[in-house]
C-alpha cells in the first residue's frame, strides 16, 4: 500500500525532518524515511509547515440525530478536520438525546462511516438531559461506541446529589463527567454577561458567580467521592482560580477553555448581533487575560471548541430570540496561534497538549494525542504558521455559517490532516473517503 | 441623523435641536389647525410588538399632524411565538413601501437590528425595547424639564435630576440618564440596590439606595426634578423588595417627601403610575406633577423626530 512521504515538516515546531507515514502508521522519521519511501508514496511537500499530532475536540456538536439542517455528522466531522483535527467528541445534546446506547452508537457508527475523523460520542449524564435520573451510563460506557465522557452540556447537571452520584458511578469504567457550569436559578432569561455592558445595552445578565459556584461545588464533590469532573467552557476569572485551587489541592479535575473565551469580550454585544450569543457568555477583557493566562500556566488543561452550528433563521433576528453558540472547528487552532503563539506564551510543544495530548487523555481516546514517532498512529496536522486568512464563513465545511470570525484576519492555515495515514485534507482540500491518497495530478 | 435608537447616539447638538424642533412643534400645536404639510405622501408605520396604547397613540398623532400617513402594525407577543422573524416583518414593511418604522419590542436591541442588519433601508424610530432604551420617552421628559427649569432653551447645565424606582428593568432610566447627562444636568438614581444593575457605577450619574437623602440635595445644588418609575407589580412576587408597603414607605413620593422639595421642583413620571405604590396620589395630583403635560409634550417630540428623520434637520421650514 502506498503512504505518504511527508518531506521537511517542523514537528511541533521545532527541527525539520521527513516522515514516512504507512498503513495508518509512522513507519520512519528523518533520513531514513526518505531512504524507505519508494515511488509509489505520495511526496508531501511540507517545508515552513509545523507538524503536530492530529487535534482531538473534547466538545462538538454535530447536530445529529434531530438537526441535520445545521450539522450532520458527516459535515462537522468534515469540518474537523478542515480545522486540523483528527477525533471529536460529540455533544449529547441531540433530537433524540445521547443518552442510551443505541444512539451513541449510531453516532459512533455515522462517524467512522464518513471517515472524516474519529468520533466518540458523549452519553447523557441524566435521562433526555432532564436533570431528575442518571441515564444508562454504564450501557453506554461498554457498547460499541465505548463513551467514557458525560455530559448534559447545554444544562447543568444542576442537583447536588445527581452530580454526585454520577462522579462515584462513572469512576466504575474510569469516565469523567464534563460539566456545564451553570447555576440554573441565577441565569434565568439571561442573555449575555452580567456587567457593564449588559447594565448599559439592557440584556439580562448572566452573572459570573453563577459559572463559579457550581464549579466550586463539583469541584468539592469530585474530591469528596473521588471522581473525575471536567469543568466545559470556563469562561471567568473567579472559574480560573477555583480550578487552580482545586488542583493544588489535588483534586482530579480538568478545565477547558474555548476559542472564542480566549480573544472576544462582552464588547461585542453593543452590535445586537446574535452570532456573538453563546453559553456561557462572552466575558469582559479581564476574563480573557485571566483565562489565557490560566491556559499558559496549565490551570486550564485544553482548548475545545464548543462547536456549535445552527441554523440561519436562529440567528438573523433579534438577540433575545436567537439560539445560543457559535461555530469553531476551523478557526479553533488559528485562535490559539494568535492569542497563544504569537505574543510567547506558547510554543508548538504548548499547543499539541492542550488541543491534542491532554484532551485525548481526559476523553481516553488511547489512538490519538500521541507522540509524532515511529510505531505511532499517524493522526497529524500539518499547519502553515505564516499564511493569513480571512474568515468566510460561506467557504467553510461546516453547514452553519455563525462563525464569530467572520470577516476577521485570522493567522495560520491548516494544509494537510492525516486521519490513520489517509489525507483528509490535502493542500488544503477536503478529500472524500473514496479518493484518500491526496495525490495531486 | 438617520435613526433614533438610543440616546447615547445624540450629542449635545443633536438633543438641543431636538428640542428646539419640538418647541416650534409645539408652538404649531396651539393653532386651530394643527396638521402641518411636512410628511404628506410619506408612508409611517407603527410596529408594536408589545402593547403600549399611549406610546402608539402618541406616535400616530405626531405622524398624522405631520401628514404622514400611518399604518398601525400590531405584533403582540414577540415575532417568534407568532412564528414570524423580525426579519420577515422588516421586509413585508419594505415591500408595502414604508419611508419609517417606529417600534416597539419586547427584546432590548431589536430596533437596533431591525436598523443595521440589512433588512430594510428606512429609518428606525426607536418606541422602547425591552430594558435598554426609550429615546422619546428621554426626549419628553427633557422637553418638559427644559421648559420649566431653562426657559424653554439651550440645555440642562447645572440641574438635578432624581430618578427614583426599578432602574434594573428601565428603559426609561436609561434614556434618561444618557440624555440628561448630555444635556449638562447631573443625575442621581435611587433604588433598592436589588432594582440596580450590576455595572451602574459606569453610567454617568450618582446611585443612591437612600430617596431621603437624595432629595434634601447638597452643596452641588438641590433637586429641581424627581422622576419616578413605574413599578411592574410582577416585581413584588419576585424577591426584588419585600412587599408594596416596605416598597411604598422607602421609594415612594408621598405629600411628605415633596413638601421638602425645593418651591421650584417637578414632578414627573413617565405612566401608567401604580398610585399608592411609588406615587401617592398627592404627589401625583400636586401642582408640581409634570404628567399631564409629559403627555401633550409627548406628541411634540414626536413630531419633531419624525421631522428630522424624514424631512431634514431643519427646525422652522415648512414649520413655524
Amino acid at each position: 500500500m502506498s503512504g505518504h512521504l511527508i518531506r521537511s515538516a517542523s514537528p511541533l515546531g521545532g527541527e525539520r525532518t521527513d516522515l514516512l507515514v504507512r498503513d495508518g502508521v509512522i513507519v520512519a522519521l528523518g533520513a531514513d524515511a526518505a531512504a524507505q519511501a519508494g515511488s509509489g508514496d505520495v511526496r508531501v511537500d511540507a517545508d515552513g509547515l509545523v507538524a503536530l499530532p492530529g487535534l482531538v475536540d473534547l466538545h462538538t456538536h454535530l447536530r445529529e440525530p434531530g438537526r441535520e439542517d445545521t450539522e450532520t455528522v458527516e459535515s462537522g466531522t468534515r469540518a474537523a478536520a478542515a480545522g486540523g483535527f483528527t477525533a471529536v467528541h460529540a455533544m449529547a445534546n441531540t433530537a433524540p438525546v445521547a443518552d442510551t446506547a443505541g444512539v451513541v452508537e449510531q453516532v459512533w457508527r455515522l462517524g467512522r462511516d464518513a471517515g472524516w475523523a474519529d468520533v466518540r460520542p458523549v452519553g447523557a449524564v441524566t435521562v433526555g438531559l432532564a436533570g431528575e435520573r442518571l441515564a444508562e451510563l454504564g450501557a453506554m460506557a461498554t457498547s460499541a461506541a465505548a463513551v467514557r465522557v458525560f455530559s448534559d452540556d447545554g444544562k447543568c447537571v444542576w442537583d447536588p446529589v445527581l452530580m454526585r452520584r454520577a462522579l462515584e458511578y462513572t469512576r466504575a469504567f474510569d469516565g469523567v463527567v464534563a460539566q456545564h457550569a451553570q447555576e440554573p436559578r441565577l441565569t434565568v432569561d439571561a442573555q449575555m454577561h452580567e456587567g457593564v455592558v449588559s447594565a448599559e445595552i439592557g440584556l439580562t445578565g448572566w452573572p459570573a458567580v453563577a459559572e463559579e459556584a457550581i464549579i466550586a461545588r463539583d469541584v468539592l464533590l469530585a474530591e469528596h467521592v473521588g471522581g473525575r469532573l471536567h469543568v466545559q467552557h470556563l469562561s471567568t476569572a473567579g472559574s480560573v482560580e477555583i480550578i487552580r485551587w482545586a488542583k493544588a489541592r489535588g483534586i482530579a479535575v480538568t478545565a477547558e477553555a474555548t476559542p472564542h473565551h480566549l480573544l472576544l469580550t462582552d464588547e461585542t454585544a453593543r452590535t445586537y448581533d446574535p452570532v456573538y450569543k453563546v453559553n456561557p457568555p462572552l466575558r469582559t477583557a479581564e476574563d480573557v487575560e485571566a483565562v489565557r493566562a490560566g491556559l499558559a500556566d496549565g490551570t486550564i488543561d485544553v482548548v475545545a471548541t464548543d462547536h456549535a452550528p445552527h441554523a440561519v433563521q436562529d440567528k438573523d433576528c433579534e438577540w433575545a430570540a436567537a439560539a445560543f453558540g457559535m461555530t469553531g472547528l476551523e478557526t479553533c487552532l488559528s485562535v490559539v496561534q494568535q492569542v497563544m503563539v504569537e505574543d510567547g506564551a506558547f510554543t508548538w510543544a504548548d499547543v499539541a497538549r492542550v488541543l491534542s495530548h491532554t484532551p485525548a487523555r481526559i476523553g481516553r481516546v488511547t489512538d490519538h494525542g500521541r507522540p509524532i514517532a515511529v510505531g505511532e498512529p499517524a493522526n497529524l496536522v500539518l499547519i502553515d504558521p505564516a499564511a493569513r486568512r480571512t474568515v468566510d464563513p460561506r467557504v467553510q465545511e461546516t453547514a452553519s455559517r455563525n462563525s464569530p470570525f467572520a470577516g476577521r484576519e485570522l493567522p495560520g492555515q491548516v494544509r494537510w490532516t492525516f486521519l490513520r495515514g489517509r489525507a483528509t485534507i490535502a493542500d488544503g482540500v477536503a478529500v472524500p473517503h473514496a479518493d484518500a491518497t491526496g495525490a495531486r495530478a | 441623523m438617520r435613526h433614533l435608537l438610543s440616546t447615547a447616539d445624540l450629542s449635545r447638538a443633536d438633543a438641543v435641536a431636538l428640542l428646539d424642533t419640538a418647541e416650534a412643534m409645539a408652538q404649531t400645536q396651539s393653532r386651530t389647525i394643527k396638521k402641518l404639510p411636512a410628511l404628506r405622501g410619506l408612508t409611517i408605520v407603527n410596529l408594536f410588538f408589545e402593547d403600549s396604547t399611549r406610546t402608539r397613540i402618541s406616535f400616530e398623532a405626531a405622524a398624522k399632524r405631520l401628514s404622514a400617513d400611518v399604518i398601525n402594525f400590531s405584533a403582540k407577543g414577540s415575532s417568534v411565538s407568532k412564528g414570524e422573524s423580525l426579519k420577515d416583518t422588516a421586509q413585508t414593511l419594505r415591500a408595502i413601501g414604508a419611508d419609517a418604522v417606529v417600534v416597539r419590542h419586547p427584546a432590548s436591541g431589536a430596533p437596533h437590528r431591525l436598523a443595521h442588519a440589512g433588512w430594510i433601508d428606512t429609518p428606525v424610530v426607536n418606541a422602547g425595547d425591552g430594558m435598554h432604551q426609550h429615546p422619546t420617552q428621554a426626549l419628553l421628559d427633557a422637553f418638559t424639564l427644559r421648559r420649566h427649569l431653562s426657559g424653554g432653551e439651550g440645555d440642562l447645565a447645572g440641574r438635578h435630576v432624581v430618578v427614583v424606582g426599578d432602574v434594573l428593568h428601565s428603559r426609561v432610566a436609561r434614556s434618561n440618564v444618557d440624555l440628561l447627562a448630555t444635556l449638562g444636568a447631573r443625575v442621581t438614581l435611587v433604588a433598592p440596590p436589588t432594582l440596580l444593575p450590576i455595572g451602574v457605577g459606569a453610567w454617568r450619574c450618582e446611585v443612591s439606595s437612600d430617596l431621603d437623602a437624595a432629595l434634601v440635595g447638597d452643596v452641588q445644588g438641590e433637586v429641581d426634578a424627581v422622576m419616578m418609575l413605574r413599578v411592574q407589580r410582577e416585581r413584588m412576587t419576585s424577591g426584588f423588595f419585600p412587599s408594596e408597603r416596605e416598597y411604598a414607605r422607602r421609594y415612594g413620593l408621598d405629600a411628605a417627601r415633596v413638601d421638602r422639595l425645593p418651591p421650584h421642583a417637578l414632578v414627573l413620571h413617565p405612566g401608567p403610575m401604580n398610585r399608592g405604590l411609588e406615587i401617592s396620589a398627592e404627589a401625583a395630583d400636586s401642582p408640581r406633577s409634570t404628567v399631564v403635560e409629559q403627555v401633550a409634550n409627548g406628541v411634540s417630540v414626536r413630531m419633531a423626530v419624525l421631522y428630522t428623520l424624514l424631512a431634514g434637520d431643519l427646525a422652522g421650514e415648512g414649520v413655524a
